[in-house]
């Protein structure tokens, strides 16, 4: 049987601040070594100041995995040389000597599979190298610390896994997950990285690392199994090892450094007390915890009605979901889901587009409110809608420059219907004896006014003049 | 112009006038160019000190507010950064290192209008208690400059103690600011742990150090300690003293307190002299109105063993930074890739280093952890539960700081496990997080002797009333300089 189990990092993008100084956890934005200080280049007699709202966070992760959160937190010190770690120590969190983690055993469902979370601790990211030169030779290494001290969450699951779609839905629930708790943008470049740990039936464990993002982890993650199984096929042997993950050529490839015979000399990090963190702590992080996707999902269909499967695709997206709660009222709720749906989601279906659209809150419930008092037709909406994300202007004005509104003017749509009924004698006489055969009219109606005849007055108008 | 005065008679003076400060760091600075040839105290003397001095005179003249510390010259134990100033550790690891920033003992001062004239010797990293292990040469006792002056931080007693100064701040792992005031008949004081932020104090064994002052009296002493004390929000270990008066009700004296005296400390080993002084001591404690009492801390005789394991352990940690890739000595990258560079620049280090290093990535590594360091980190509970256990009975614990005389130079420097056992009966306020202070008490043929005071955690307070008590039962001999 196949067997995989990941340990993810996921970056609290989120955050003011680095783990252990003021410097900022959003380091993208600098220029090489400016986002630094004493502490996270670990200057002599520099000292860890750890920031508390990165405890918080991460215990929400942990309580959002139904993960068990204990009473006092540690952090400890894994030593190794490396130039991308200004201590030459990393400070992170460990399990071995009692529960100190921010998280233990907790569990999540992918599906209708459970997978289960071995723990969930807090670390520091290291800096990042930069390499230069063309061939082998004349490369040098360069080293960027903008990166070093933020504040890292990794997950550690067990080797659940038996496909690499399984992990692929699996980082798809997650990272919904993530962004619904506020915590973190897994869509930020490098906030999100993982290892892996691969074996198929009959063959030994071989961890994958320094996979860059989700997309390729399910791809690493299936190569490496077709290998395995082909080395097991030739009854070659599979022998344990630690594996890159190349990110151009999309193999892995044996690391030639042996990972595995380090020794980290993990001890309690002395600079930082121990914290409590007690049911009064959770209780208040519990309150603090904004409603789960699962929670909202029922919420969208059992309140408002909306189908299953329009609610499910609503609640897993904060950014949608935050549309919704900020633009339905109890009467406009179905109509507000469905532009999103069905015309919202196809025109912002990246971060770069929702980033640059103009679109608010505000214009999304006069569309809904004027969609449903036939202001506006539906298809009219949606050309609105386009407008509005380009423009930013609001719906009154983007109606009337592009000539979007109904006619509901009576004596307008009278005399136009009047024109119809003369053209129509027809299908007037066949209305008149078969009343379902008037939909025929509306449409004639509505040809002659490109759409835009109030579809309720219009009906009301052409019963009235023909007499039924 | 008398540089003999302790720090709260120069406060004084310059406040009322009758001194300036400018004058008073100037003899300093020609004292110090006078006498450390000899002793070599000072690594680097702060070329502005007069300049400085000048402008709080100024300031005092034209009645703006300054600082408690009125221009007093302190010198400063070379691993407590100094922005913009070099901070080698004693080490040729940090041969160029200059701090970007202040530790946060110094921008207290410095607010507190102090004149920081130099950086002071020490041992490598303050692994040592001797300062032969400097990498600059060791200093030598004002006593007899045949005789070490103690460590690690020799360099801020032997200033302290030569009139080199007023006031020094050296750091205390082990005994580090005990033995060489004991060796240099000064005051040295290891604070509860916590009380004084180490940020900007380069680590050795970061769990048990502290920042302590070396004075000339023990009412300096609390002068400093109200200068640096207090929570600090750069270390996450500091802890909040309600700003205590250390001054306030330093002469009340300890009739009636209850003081053990540790069995284990006056054992095997001791110098008779020593012996002879530490009685000396507890009756004059007794006549003082304290009650003794001779009591058993049984794990001392494990401490030192354990002191050792956890420092070389957190030394390996702490010093791993030490790549000189980002800041050290001038050593090209050329030729070398990342391991065999670090290898090589790693080279640097002294002997006494090196050899805590290796320990240090031997004691904690899997397999021989659990006969190595986890036990020691059992002593180190163990001790400290005994030692809880006696405070709910005593308020204070007595004991020679150092069990022998001063030694010569060279005597002991290719005999590291002797040296060890001379941190005996100073470790153990390290490991337990206890406040500890040495007395100056006694003089053997030229040769200074101090009395250790103990008292249980964040009593600072009781315990430099009674180090007061006892330093006024005796008088002692001026320095033969």
């Amino acid at each position: 049987m196949t067997m995989i189990g990941l340990e993810i990092h996921c970056q609290l993008t989120n955050l003011e601040s680095k783990l252990f100084c003021s410097c900022k956890a959003n380091y993208r934005e600098f220029k090489i070594n400016e986002n630094i200080c004493p502490v996270c280049m670990g200057l002599p007699g520099s000292l860890p100041r750890l920031n508390q709202e990165a405890v918080k966070k991460a215990t929400i992760i942990a309580m959002a995995l139904n993960c068990t959160t204990p009473e006092k937190i540690a952090f400890f010190r894994k030593n190794y040389f490396y130039p991308d770690s200004p201590k030459n120590f990393q400070i992170t969190q460990l399990n071995i000597y009692g529960d100190t983690s921010v998280g233990g055993a907790g569990s999540i469902m992918v599906g209708d599979k459970k997978i289960r979370i071995t723990r969930i601790q807090l670390e520091e990211d290291p800096g990042r190298l930069i390499y230069e030169g063309s061939s082998s030779k004349n490369q040098i290494t360069l080293v960027d610390y903008n990166r070093a001290g933020t504040p890292l969450v990794e997950i550690v699951t067990e080797p659940d896994f038996e496909t690499p779609k399984e992990v692929r839905d699996f980082l798809n629930i997650l990272s919904d997950v993530l962004t619904n708790l506020g915590v973190a943008n897994p869509s930020l470049e490098g906030a999100m990285r993982a290892d892996a740990n691969v074996s198929i039936e009959g063959g030994k464990k071989v961890e994958i690392k320094n996979i860059g993002s989700f997309h390729d982890l399910e791809k690493a993650t299936h190569f490496e199994i077709t290998r395995q199984e082909s080395l097991h096929s030739r009854d070659i042997e599979i022998i344990q090892e630690t594996r890159h993950w190349d990110d151009k050529r999309k193999i892995t490839v044996s690391s030639r450094s042996k990972e595995e015979e380090l020794d980290y000399r993990y001890f309690l990090e002395g600079d930082i007390p121990w914290i409590k963190m007690d049911s009064a702590i959770h209780t208040k992080l519990q309150s603090e915890m904004p409603e789960s996707i699962s929670s909202k999902k029922e919420r969208y269909v059992s309140k408002y009605n909306i189908p299953t499967q329009v609610a499910d695709v609503l609640s897993s997206d904060k950014y949608y979901s935050d549309l919704f709660e900020a633009s339905h009222t109890e009467s406009n709720a179905k109509e507000v889901a469905n532009i999103i749906t069905t015309d919202l989601m196809g025109l912002v279906d990246t971060r770069e587009k929702r980033e640059a659209s103009k679109f608010t809150a505000t214009h999304l419930k006069e569309l809904a409110d004027s969609v449903q008092s036939g202001k506006i037709a539906r298809n009219s909406s949606k050309n609105a809608l386009h407008e509005i994300l380009k423009t930013g202007k609001d719906l009154s004005t983007v109606v009337k420059e592009m000539d979007l509104g109904n006619v509901s003017d009576e004596s307008e749509l009278s005399a136009i219907i009047t024109q119809v009924i003369l053209e129509e004698s027809q299908a007037v006489e066949q209305a008149k004896s078969n009343p379902q055969t008037i939909n025929y009219l509306v449409g004639k109606v509505m040809q002659k006014t490109k759409g835009k005849a109030d579809p309720a007055l219009t009906l009301d108008l052409l019963k009235k003049q023909i007499g039924i | 112009m008398n540089l003999k005065i302790s720090a709260l008679e120069y406060v004084q003076e310059v406040k009322t006038g009758n001194i300036s400060a400018e004058d008073f760091v100037a003899k300093t600075i020609e004292r110090i160019q006078n006498v450390d040839d000899k002793l070599n105290a000072f690594l680097t003397v702060n070329e502005t000190s007069v300049d400085q001095a000048r402008e709080i005179d100024k300031k005092i003249k034209s009645g703006y507010k300054v600082g408690d510390c009125f221009g007093m010259p302190i010198s400063i134990k070379d691993n407590i950064c100094i922005k913009d100033s070099k901070t080698t550790c004693a080490s040729k690891m940090l041969e160029n290192y200059i701090s970007p920033y202040d530790a946060t003992v110094i921008s207290k001062l410095k607010q507190q209008d102090a004149i920081f004239v130099g950086k002071v010797n020490m041992d490598e990293f303050a692994m040592g208690l001797t300062t032969e292990f400097s990498a600059y040469g060791p200093s030598k006792n004002p006593w007899n400059n045949d005789y070490v002056p103690g460590g690690s931080s020799g360099g801020s007693a032997v200033s302290v103690s030569a009139f080199e100064c007023v006031a020094s701040l050296g750091s205390d792992t082990g005994g580090s600011v005990r033995n060489p005031a004991s060796f240099c008949s000064t005051v040295g004081y290891k604070p509860t742990y916590g009380l004084i932020s180490r940020y900007g104090l380069i680590s050795y064994a970061n769990s048990i150090e502290q920042i302590g002052p070396l004075t000339r009296t023990v009412k300096d002493t609390a002068f400093m300690l109200n200068m640096i004390a207090g929570l600090d929000s750069n270390d996450n270990t500091t802890i909040d003293n309600k700003n205590e008066d250390y001054l306030s009700g330093i002469e009340s004296g300890i009739e009636g307190k209850k003081i053990g005296i540790i069995k284990e400390m006056i054992g095997e080993g001791i110098d008779p002299k020593i012996l002879s002084a530490t009685k000396n001591a507890i009756s004059k404690l007794e006549n003082l109105g304290a009650i003794c009492e001779e009591i058993s801390l049984d794990m001392v005789k494990y401490s030192v063993a354990a002191y050792y394991t956890i420092t070389a352990t957190e030394a390996g940690s702490n010093l791993a930074r030490f790549d000189n890739l980002r800041y050290g000595y001038d050593f090209p990258l050329e030729g070398y890739e990342f391991n065999s560079y670090i290898s090589k620049a790693r080279c640097n280090f002294g002997p006494e280093v090196t050899r805590r290093l290796i320990i240090g990535g031997f004691v904690p590594s899997t397999g021989h952890a659990g006969k190595y360091f986890s036990k020691a980190l059992k002593v180190k509970m163990k001790l400290t539960k005994e030692i809880d256990k006696i405070f709910k009975k005593f308020d204070l614990l007595v004991a020679p700081t150092v069990p022998i005389l001063p030694f010569k130079l060279g005597e002991k420097i290719d005999d590291p496990v002797s040296l060890f056992l001379v941190d005996i009966n100073t470790v153990t306020a390290n490991l337990t997080g206890k406040p500890s202070i040495s007395v100056p008490f006694a003089n053997s043929n030229g040769l200074p002797i101090g009395i250790q005071l103990m008292a249980d955690s964040l009593n600072d307070k009781l315990l430099l009333q009674a180090g007061y008590a006892l330093e006024q039962t005796v008088s002692l001999p001026e320095v033969p300089l």
